[in-house]
């Protein structure tokens, strides 16, 4: 068959809403493009469990601690699910390792700030998890089928994590003056780099054309912006909280909140490499691979001796 | 000068390279297994992803941890992806098409008198 013919079945395919699937056919572009989408993804998740493990020591109580364990857990079953999506692609694991560890491959730049207080366990949750999960639920129809199957099941685990960091705010908002000024200065610090999450503007990245048609991302950075801003807005009311930003106000004729302009010179920073934490969660990523290393070798030793015994029994 | 990123979607932050050159690894990896959980007695075993493992008890433990937190399966069943043998989906048509036109091996294929009742 001509190559222009597989393309036009694959794109038919696409159109009828019928998922692409490991061992079909697709264009090398396509598939390129998923192995850094979904590896990405999966870097972000395993980062992403740094700045919130740095809080479990001193979660103010039992209870707090054993949800966090939970969240982290849970954040690391999701980078695994996403690892193996992208390895039915044909990459493997260490390759994708090797790619986070060596600074090639990205990771959400959102992972490259601090968590100061214990009032940013509940806006991370709140927020960096809330922006997240309004990306991941686009995800769940995406076309690569275990992508999309990785997505449901992520989608299922990360409303605890939004919620139970919107009730840690709320505790902290009806407390004392001073865990009320903490609930406030945490959602001051991490408001705008949770808008950045969602990437440029629509009219600085060119290329998303490609992947909107082929159906990998179906909503747009600024749409699902403007979803998360107006979901928050609301939200903030409830906690008695202000967002810092004094150009936001609901506009009636757009039915949809209006909202200042981000910093894009620190994103374009932070993405490079000149966020306040960059090189503390990769130094701490690779301080983990290599301590594990003794652990990967000994596993592979015993399981490989295990059998020889067996096999020796059957001989 | 201000570079952009021509792509950038969640989870894809771009290709700008930053870091050094790989660092050479010589690990072997653990081997691939495919899971399978039995969501509740009476329910066949249904695929729900896979992991990496070194033998086939730690698979069944990783599987434990990662798939079944919140009560998902009663049951578990791990086989290292090797063994599994898949069809070819370029031989879909051939493979399926042959049942399209047995259309008299579904009960609706026959007209019965109201008579007979439920049957
Ligand atoms: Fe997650
Ligand atoms: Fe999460």
């Amino acid at each position: 068959m001509q190559l222009q013919d597989l393309e036009k079945i694959f794109q038919d395919k696409i159109d009828k809403e019928i998922k692409i699937e490991p061992k079909d056919w697709m264009p090398d572009a396509y598939r390129k493009t998923n192995i850094r989408q979904i590896s990405q993804h999966a870097h972000s998740e395993v980062v992403g469990m740094l700045p919130e493990g740095n809080w479990i020591s001193r979660a103010p109580s039992l209870k707090r601690k054993a949800i966090l364990i939970a969240k982290v857990q849970d954040e690391a079953g999701h980078g695994l699910y996403l690892y193996s999506s992208a390895e039915t692609l044909g990459t493997s694991r260490d390759e994708m390792l090797e790619q986070l560890l060596s600074g090639k491959a990205k990771y959400s730049s959102i992972f490259n700030y601090p968590t100061l207080t214990w009032a940013d366990m509940g806006a991370v949750g709140w927020l960096v998890d809330g922006a997240a999960i309004l990306n991941q639920v686009m995800l769940c129809r995406t076309s690569y089928g275990p992508y999309a199957r990785a997505m449901v099941r992520i989608c299922k685990e990360e409303s605890f994590h939004q919620r139970q960091g919107f009730e840690t705010l709320l505790v902290l908002s009806k407390g004392t003056d001073e865990q009320k000024a903490m609930c406030q200065d945490a959602i001051n610090r991490w408001w705008w780099p949770s808008l950045m999450m969602f990437g440029p503007r629509d009219s600085e990245s060119t290329n998303s054309d490609q992947s909107v048609k082929w159906k990998i991302k179906r909503k747009t950075n600024d749409e699902l912006r403007q979803q998360f801003i107006d979901m928050i807005a609301e939200q903030v009311k409830v906690l008695g909280m202000t967002l810092p930003d004094d150009k936001l106000k609901w506009n009636e004729e757009r039915k949809h909140y209006d909202f200042g302009e981000i910093d894009w010179d620190e994103f374009w920073a932070v993405v490079k490499g000149n966020g306040p934490c960059n090189k503390q969660r990769l130094d701490a990523r690779k301080k983990a691979h290599a301590d594990g290393a003794w652990v990967r070798e000994a596993a592979l030793a015993h399981a490989a001796k295990k059998k020889n015994r067996q096999l020796q029994k059957v001989a | 000068m201000k570079t952009y990123n021509t792509k950038y979607f969640y989870g894809d932050y771009g290709e700008i390279e930053t870091g050094g050159p790989a660092t050479q690894q010589s690990q072997a990896e653990w081997p691939l297994w495919e899971v399978f959980i039995r969501s509740k007695q009476g329910l066949d075993h249904k695929h729900a992803g896979s992991l990496h493992a070194a033998d086939a008890q730690m698979a069944i433990e990783n599987a434990r941890d990662v798939y079944t937190r919140r009560m998902e399966g009663v049951s578990l069943w791990v086989v290292e992806s090797k063994y599994i043998h898949a069809s070819n989906p370029d031989e879909a048509e051939s493979l399926y098409e042959p049942a399209n036109d047995k259309v008299y091996r579904h009960p609706t294929f026959y007209e019965l008198p109201d008579e007979v009742g439920h049957m």
